[in-house]
C-alpha cells in the first residue's frame, strides 16, 4: 500500500506491506533508529512517539494507519540544534542511564507537558504510567520533568540537583494515593462539586 | 604550547554524563540499530514443552518459503561445535554438569528451549517460517520445584546428575553449629521462599555475527556485559577455533543486571548461521523470549534456624537451601549460591557460629543465574529475616538486636570464619542511626500503635546489610579457591597521544554506569588533564586488553584501579623523561596536577602535554626510555570490598484489600569514596526499585507442566512510575583500604537491602495479628489472606 | 512482534465498511487497535482482512443534546477531555483517568472497548451501570441493542459478525444523579481485576429511586448486582444499608479465578469496592 507520511518534517513516500508496524516503518524504511522495542504487549513505552501532536505507542500502530499523518521522532526534538528542554533536563537531572527507554520517555514527558505545564510529581507518574524503566527507579525521570517544566532549555549545571527540595514524608497511604495541592483541595477530583468547582466558568 | 591551568578536582564532583548527549537525541547505537549490507534476520522456534523428547523435525515447508535463506536445527549444528561451557567448578565439590547447545539435540528441557533456527531475508518472513516448522515431541515427566526435584520419584533431567542435584555445598562449622543450636536459650526456625525473578532489561538480548571466509574470522556485535569472556568461551570452548579469530563488540547495551553476562545458545547459533549463509545474521529476542530462554535470577527455598541469648545475642545460624538452578547451567550459575550467597550469610554481624548447606537443582525451569546482587540480596534476607524473627520472638525492638550484634569499627578487616575474605572496613552504626534518624523512628512507633488503635496498619522495617563486591582476587575465587574458572583482575590501556590527549582502553564496559565519564574524572585528576581530553573506549575486544567485564559492582573498585595505577605509570614515565628535560635529577623531580618541575621550582614545570609530545616524536629520549606515554595494567584486587549500610522503609497496608504502599523509603549508604555522587545516586535509586519490586510486585510463575504463566509485561509486573515512592538516600562514607581510590562499588547495594527492608516493614505491619512471616511477593491477595487466616477467616469487608 | 499478513481496507462511509465486513468473512474491524493489534503481534488472532473505521467522520463526534451520544471512533481522550461530559457524565472522565495510559487512551475508543468485550475493561461496566445502549448498523440498517442485552459472554458481544457499532448512547439523567468507579487495578496488566460502576438517582426526598451496580473484572463478562441494586432501591442511603447492600454484590456472579486473583478474593474486593463507589457515588449525587 501507498503511504505518505510527514516525519520530522520531511515528507516520505513508500509502498508497504499493511502488516508493517509503524515503528518498524520508522526504524527500518526511514534509519530512525532512536525509537525502540521492548516488548510485545504495547505496554514498556520504548517506542512513544508523536503523530498528529499526541503521544502514541508506535509498535501498535500500523504505518498504513498513520498515513498523512505528521510523526515527530526523538530525533525531532531538537531545533536548530538546541535541546528541547525536556532534553535538557533529562541531561541535568541524570533521567537515564542505559538510555533504552529514554527516547520514548521523553516523548511522553514533552506530551504531558503540553497538556499540564506543571504539573506536581504525582501527576508525572501517573502520565508515565506507559513508560517502563528497568534502570533508574524513576526518581531522576520525575526531576528531569520537573527540571524541564520550571527551567525550560536552561542549563542549570547541577544546581537544580543540588538544591534542597521539600522531602516528602507521606504518613498515610491515602496521602499517596489521593494527593492534594497546595490549596488543600484534592489533585483528583472524586465528586461533582469537585469537577464543577475546578471547572467553573468552562 | 600553551600552558593549560590546572583543572579543579574531578574526583566526587555531580557532574553531567558525557555518554547522554547522543542517548537523549536517539543516536544510541544498540545491537538492533545496527546494520550491514546483506544482514539475514534469524528467528529462533522453541518447545511448548517443558521436558520433551524430540521424535522429528520437519522443515521442508519452511525451507520453501520465499525469502526463506536456512533452517537449522540442533543436530547439524552439534557436528561442528560443543555445547557451551560452565565455568564453575568448585574444588572439592561433585558438579554435576549439563550445559546447553546452540539448539536442543534429542530432548528439550525447559519451555522455550530452542530447537530450531530461521533465517531469512526479513524478521517478519522468519517469523512466518517458524510457524510452517513441524516438530514431533514426545512429552515427558516435568517437575519444577527444586526440593520436590530432588525427592525420590522425580523426573529426572540429566544422566549424569542423580535426583537432579547439581552439586551438595557448604561452608562453616557443622559441628559446632549444630551444638550450639541444641545448646541455645532460643531458637527460632522459619523456611523462607526467595521468588524466581525475571531480570527484565529494557533492551532483550541480540546478536549479529559475520563471518569471513577469506580469513576465518568471526564478528559477533552482543548486548553483552562481558565480550573478552564471551569470546574466549566462544572461541575456545564451543566452536573450537583459535582465539584470536573471533571479535566480539558490544555496542551500547540496554540494560544488563546479570541477565547479560552469559554465554547464550543464541550466540553459539548465529555464528553458526553466519558462516553456513555466507551472510551477516541478525538476531533479537521478543520480550516473551526474553522471558521464557534469559537466565532468571534467585528461586531459592531456605530453612533457617537462629539461636541466640534471651538478652539478644545471636550465637547461631545454620541455613539449609535449595537453588534452583533451572534445565541446565548458565555459564556461572552454582557459584551464586554458594560464593556469593553462603559466605555472606553472617551478615553485618559477630555469629560465632554459622553452617550453611547449600543444594543446586536442576529443573524443567529456565536458567538461573546471577541477577543484581547475585547472591547477597538472597543472603541479607535471610540473615535479616532470622534476625527480625529473633528480635519478634524475645520481644525486642530490631533497631536495637542489630546494634547489639554489629560487627565493630575496630574488627575490621573482619573475617566472618566462612570461607569468605575478610570485610574491608566497616562502620555500621552511624549508618543505623543515621537512618532511623531521618525516618523519625521512635516518633513512627508511636503513630503506629496510634494507628492499631484505630484498625490500620502501619509498619516500618529496618534492615542492615553488608555485601561483597568489587570482584574478586584471582586466587580465591579461581579453580583452586571458590572454583570460578577464572581470574576476576581487570585491565585498562592509557595512552597520552602526541597532543595531549588522554585514551583510555578497559576491558570494563558500561551497560548504563557512565563508565564514559567517571572514568575520565579519575584521569583528568591524575593526569592533570582537562575532562574534555579523556577519551574512555571500551566494549570491542580488537582494540581493549582483556577484561572480565561488569557486573558484581566492579568496574570502579577493580576497573577504576587499574586505570588509576595505569595513569600512576604515565606519571611515573613523565617525571622521568621531565626530569632528562629539565637536565635534573629524577628524583628531585615532582609531578602533581599535570605538571612536572623541580622540587621548589614550580615556574620550570613541564606540562603533561608538553612531555607527552617529546615522549612522541622522541627527537631527545633519556637513555633506555621508549617513546611514547602508554601503560598497561592488570589490576588484580587484593580483596573484594564490602559496602554497607542501613535501609529503613516504611508501609501502610490496607486492611480491607490487602493493598500494601510505601510512604517511604529511606537509605543510608557506605560506598566508600564516591567519583560521582549523580551516578551513584542513581544506581542506588534503581537498586532500590529492583529489590522494592520483589518484595511487591514480582515473581515469576510456573504451572506444574513448566508452563511460564508470566510470560509477559501483562503478568510480570515490574514497577512503574506509580508504583515506587520517592527515594530519601543519605551516605556516610567509609574509605576501602583495598584500593588507591577509596571505592567499594554501588551498583548493587540498593537491591541488596531493598527487598528484605519492604519485607521487613509489610510483616511489622501484621506483628500485632501474631503474623510471624510471609513470603514475597507481598500481593494483596497474599496480605489479605494472611489478615484473615489470623482473624480466624472472619473477613475484614 | 509481528503480525501474519492481512488485507487493509480504509473505508469512508459506515455503510462502505458494513458492506466489507459483509463480503469478507473473518474480516475484523480496526479502531483504536489497542486491544486488536497486540493480539495480532503475537499471532492469537491472525484476521485475512482489517477494516479501518478510523477514516469515517461520523463516527467520532460527541453530542450532549438531552442524553449523551459519543461515536465509535471518540477516542479516551477525547472523551476525558469533553467539558460538557465532564459536567453531564463525570464517571465516565474518572474510570478514563484508570485506564490504560496516556498513549492507550490517545489512541483507544470507546466503541473498540465495547465490541472487544474484554472480561477486564473498565468502559463495560461503566456503561452497563450507566443504562446506555449501543447503536449498531448491519447491511439491513441499523438498530440499537440495549447495554443489558449487550454482553453476550467473554469476549462476544450481540454484534453481528457484519455489524459496527457506531455509536454509544447514554440516557439523559433527571433529578439528582452520582456515579462512580472503584478499580482494584492489575500491578502488570493495568487492567481491572475487579471494577465496580455505580450510577444512582435519588428522588426528591433524598432516596434512591434507581441504582445500577456494575461489575467488571470479577467473570467472564461484565455483570450487575442485582439483589444489591434491589436492597437499596426505595432505601434512605445510610453507611449501615449501603454497606449491608454491598455485602451482596458478589451473590450470584459467576467469577473468575487465574493467578491475578482466586474467585474467594474476586468476591471479596467486588464487595469491598461496591461498597466504596455506592458511597462515593451518593456523596456525588447534586
Amino acid at each position: 500500500m501507498e503511504v505518505s507520511v510527514t516525519v520530522n518534517g520531511k515528507a516520505h513516500h513508500h509502498d508497504v506491506p499493511p502488516r508493517l508496524l509503524l515503528v518498524h516503518y520508522l526504524r527500518e524504511q526511514l534509519n530512525l533508529t532512536g525509537t525502540h522495542v521492548g516488548c510485545d504487549t504495547s505496554q514498556c513505552g520504548a517506542c512513544v512517539v508523536q503523530m498528529n501532536g499526541q503521544t502514541v505507542k508506535s509498535c501498535t500502530v500500523l504505518a498504513v494507519q498513520a498515513a498523512g499523518a505528521e510523526i515527530m521522532t526523538i530525533e525531532g526534538l531538537a531545533t536548530n540544534g538546541e535541546y528541547h528542554a525536556m532534553q535538557q533536563g533529562f541531561w541535568e537531572m541524570h533521567g537515564l542511564q542505559c538510555g533504552f527507554c529514554t527516547p520514548g520517555m521523553i516523548m511522553s514527558a514533552v506530551g504531558l507537558l503540553k497538556e499540564n505545564a506543571h504539573p506536581s510529581d504525582t501527576e508525572i507518574r501517573h502520565a508515565l504510567e506507559g513508560n517502563l524503566c528497568r534502570c533508574t527507579g524513576y526518581e531522576n525521570i520525575i526531576k528531569a520533568v520537573q527540571h524541564a517544566a520550571s527551567h525550560g532549555t536552561a542549563a542549570t549545571n547541577g544546581d537544580a540537583m543540588r538544591q534542597e527540595t521539600k522531602p516528602e514524608t507521606p504518613e498515610t497511604a491515602a496521602e499517596i494515593e489521593h494527593p492534594q495541592r497546595d490549596d488543600g483541595a484534592p489533585e483528583k477530583p472524586e465528586t461533582v462539586e469537585e469537577w464543577k468547582g475546578e471547572n467553573a466558568g468552562v | 604550547m600553551a600552558i593549560t591551568e590546572a583543572p579543579a578536582k574531578m574526583f566526587g564532583q555531580a557532574i553531567k554524563r558525557r555518554e547522554d548527549p547522543r542517548l537523549i537525541t536517539g543516536k544510541g547505537n544498540y545491537l538492533d540499530d545496527i546494520r550491514l549490507i546483506g544482514t539475514l534476520h534469524a528467528a529462533v522456534l522453541r518447545s511448548p514443552y517443558a521436558h520433551a523428547r524430540i521424535k522429528s523435525i520437519n522443515t521442508d515447508a519452511a525451507k520453501a518459503l520465499p525469502g526463506v535463506v536456512a533452517v537449522i536445527t540442533g543436530d547439524e549444528i552439534a557436528k561442528e561445535q560443543n555445547p557451551l561451557p560452565c565455568a564453575w567448578a568448585a574444588g572439592g565439590v561433585t558438579n554435576n554438569v549439563n550445559t546447553p547447545r546452540a539448539l536442543a539435540v534429542d530432548t528439550v528441557r525447559f519451555t522455550g528451549d530452542g530447537v530450531a533456527m530461521v533465517v531469512a531475508e526479513s524478521a517478519y518472513l522468519a517469523y512466518d517460517a517458524l510457524d510452517l516448522i513441524e516438530v514431533d515431541y514426545e512429552p515427558l515427566d516435568v517437575i519444577v520445584d527444586a526440593e520436590a526435584a530432588t525427592q525420590e520419584g522425580a523426573p529426572q533431567l540429566h544422566e549424569n546428575a542423580p535426583n537432579n542435584v547439581v552439586m551438595r555445598w557448604t561452608c562453616g562449622a557443622e559441628e559446632a553449629t549444630a551444638q550450639a543450636i541444641d545448646g541455645a536459650e532460643v531458637v527460632v526456625k522459619q523456611r523462607i521462599l526467595n521468588q524466581r525473578l525475571l531480570p527484565t532489561p529494557m533492551e532483550t538480548r541480540g546478536y549479529v555475527s559475520r563471518y569471513e571466509p577469506a580469513t576465518g574470522e568471526y564478528t559477533i556485535w552482543m548486548s553483552s556485559q562481558a565480550p573478552h569472556v564471551h569470546r574466549l568461551l566462544l572461541s575456545a570452548f564451543v566452536l573450537g577455533i583459535p582465539e584470536h579469530k573471533m571479535r566480539c563488540i558490544a555496542p551500547d547495551v540496554g540494560g544488563g543486571f546479570g541477565a547479560k553476562i552469559f554465554l547464550y545458545p543464541e550466540m553459539a547459533a548465529t555464528l553458526y548461521a553466519a558462516k553456513l549463509t555466507g551472510q551477516p545474521v541478525k538476531w533479537v529476542e521478543s520480550r516473551r523470549e526474553n522471558y521464557l530462554a534469559t537466565t532468571h535470577g534467585r528461586d531459592h527455598i531456605t530453612d533457617l534456624e537462629i539461636a541466640g541469648t534471651r538478652d539478644g545475642k545471636i550465637m547461631a545460624l545454620r541455613i539449609h537451601t535449595y537453588a534452583n538452578l533451572g534445565a541446565y547451567l548458565s555459564t556461572i550459575a552454582p557459584g551464586i549460591p554458594t560464593t556469593l550467597y553462603g559466605r555472606m550469610v553472617a551478615g553485618v554481624y559477630k555469629i560465632p557460629n554459622v553452617f550453611v548447606e547449600v543444594k543446586g537443582v536442576y529443573s524443567n525451569t529456565g536458567m538461573v543465574d546471577a541477577y543484581r546482587g547475585a547472591g547477597r540480596p538472597e543472603a541479607t534476607y535471610v540473615v535479616e529475616r532470622a534476625v527480625d524473627l529473633l528480635a519478634t520472638e524475645l520481644g525486642m525492638d530490631p533497631a536495637e538486636i542489630r546494634r547489639r550484634n554489629f560487627i565493630q569499627p575496630e574488627d575490621f578487616p573482619y573475617d566472618t570464619g566462612i570461607g569468605m575474605l575478610p570485610y574491608d572496613s566497616g562502620n555500621y552504626e552511624p549508618a543505623l542511626d543515621k537512618a532511623l534518624e531521618m525516618v523519625g523512628y521512635q516518633e513512627f512507633r508511636k503513630k503506629q500503635a496510634e494507628a492499631r488503635k484505630q484498625g490500620r496498619l502501619l509498619g516500618i522495617g529496618v534492615c542492615s546489610y553488608v555485601e561483597v563486591c568489587g570482584v574478586a582476587p584471582s586466587k580465591w575465587i579461581g579453580l583452586a579457591g571458590e572454583g570460578w574458572g577464572a581470574g576476576l583482575w581487570e585491565s585498562a590501556n592509557v595512552k597520552v597521544h602526541l597532543t595531549g590527549k588522554v585514551v583510555v582502553t578497559s576491558g570494563s564496559l558500561p551497560h548504563g554506569q557512565g563508565h564514559e565519564t567517571t572514568f575520565a574524572q579519575i584521569v583528568a585528576d591524575e593526569l592533570g588533564v582537562p575532562y574534555e581530553d579523556v577519551l574512555v573506549e571500551h566494549s570491542d575486544t580488537q582494540g581493549t586488553p582483556f577484561g572480565y567485564g561488569t557486573y558484581g559492582s566492579r568496574s570502579a573498585a577493580v576497573g577504576g584501579t587499574a586505570i588509576f595505577k595505569s595513569t600512576a605509570k604515565i606519571k611515573e614515565k613523565a617525571r622521568r623523561l621531565a626530569a632528562h628535560m629539565l637536565e635534573a635529577a629524577e628524583e628531585d623531580i615532582e609531578f602533581t596536577d599535570g605538571k612536572a618541575f623541580v622540587r621548589g621550582a614550580p615556574d620550570s614545570a613541564k606540562t603533561i602535554q608538553e612531555i607527552a609530545l617529546q615522549a612522541s616524536v622522541a627527537y631527545d629520549l633519556p637513555q633506555g626510555m621508549e617513546p611514547f606515554l602508554d601503560e598497561t595494567t592488570y589490576y588484580d584486587p587484593p580483596n573484594c570490598t564490602f559496602p554497607f549500610g542501613t535501609h529503613i522503609c516504611t508501609v501502610e497496608i490496607d486492611p480491607e484489600t490487602g493493598k500494601v504502599t510505601v510512604l517511604r523509603y529511606i537509605a543510608v549508604d557506605d560506598v566508600g569514596k564516591v567519583i560521582n555522587p549523580l551516578i551513584v545516586d542513581g544506581q542506588l535509586h534503581g537498586g532500590i526499585a529492583q529489590g522494592l519490586a520483589q518484595a511487591l510486585y514480582e515473581g515469576a510463575v510456573y504451572d506444574e507442566n513448566g508452563q511460564l504463566l508470566t510470560g509477559s509485561l501483562m503478568d510480570y509486573a515490574i514497577p512503574k512510575a506509580d508504583m515506587v515512592p520517592h527515594y530519601e538516600l543519605a551516605r556516610t562514607e567509609t574509605p576501602s583500604p583495598v584500593n588507591p581510590l577509596g571505592v567499594k562499588g554501588a551498583g548493587e547495594a540498593g537491591t541488596i537491602a531493598s527487598g528484605a527492608t519492604v519485607s521487613s516493614a509489610v510483616i511489622d505491619a501484621l506483628a500485632h495479628l501474631g503474623i510471624r512471616h510471609l513470603d514475597m511477593p507481598y500481593t494483596a491477595e497474599r496480605v489479605w489472606r494472611a489478615i484473615n487466616e489470623r482473624n480466624g477467616g472472619k473477613h475484614v469487608s | 512482534m509481528y503480525p501474519n499478513d492481512f488485507e487493509y481496507v480504509a473505508p469512508t462511509t459506515i455503510e462502505e465498511a458494513v458492506q466489507l465486513l459483509h463480503t469478507n468473512e473473518d474480516a475484523k474491524v480496526l479502531a483504536g487497535g489497542h486491544s486488536l493489534l497486540p493480539l495480532m503481534k503475537t499471532r492469537l488472532a491472525s484476521p485475512p482482512m482489517l477494516v479501518d473505521i478510523g477514516h469515517i467522520p461520523e463516527l467520532r463526534q460527541i453530542s450532549v443534546n438531552g442524553g449523551i451520544s459519543i461515536g465509535a471512533m471518540a477516542t479516551y481522550h477525547e472523551v476525558a477531555q469533553s467539558a460538557e461530559l465532564k459536567q453531564r457524565c463525570p464517571i465516565l472522565a474518572d474510570a478514563i483517568h484508570h485506564i490504560g495510559d496516556a498513549q492507550v487512551r490517545n489512541r483507544g475508543t470507546l466503541g473498540g472497548a465495547l465490541a472487544h468485550a474484554d472480561p477486564a475493561a473498565d468502559m463495560t461496566a461503566i456503561i452497563l451501570a450507566l443504562g446506555g445502549a449501543i447503536t449498531a448498523q448491519g447491511p439491513n440498517g441499523t438498530r440499537e441493542i440495549a447495554i443489558d442485552d449487550f454482553f453476550v459472554d467473554m469476549l462476544q458481544t450481540g454484534l453481528e459478525p457484519d455489524e459496527i457499532l457506531t455509536a454509544i448512547t447514554i440516557p439523559a439523567s433527571t433529578g439528582r444523579t452520582g456515579m462512580a468507579y472503584e478499580k482494584f487495578k492489575h500491578p502488570a496488566s493495568g487492567y481491572a481485576i475487579v471494577g465496580v460502576a455505580t450510577v444512582v438517582h435519588l428522588d426528591g426526598a433524598g432516596a434512591i429511586s434507581d441504582c445500577r451496580i456494575a461489575v467488571t473484572g470479577a467473570g467472564p463478562k461484565p455483570q450487575r448486582a442485582t439483589l444489591a441494586e434491589n436492597m437499596l432501591a426505595g432505601q434512605q442511603p445510610s453507611k449501615e444499608n449501603i454497606a449491608a447492600a454491598a455485602e451482596q454484590t458478589s451473590a450470584g456472579l459467576e467469577l473468575l479465578s487465574d493467578i491475578s486473583a482466586s474467585e474467594e478474593f474476586r468476591a471479596h474486593l467486588v464487595r469491598v469496592h461496591a461498597r466504596r463507589a455506592i458511597e462515593r457515588a451518593v456523596a456525588s449525587a447534586g
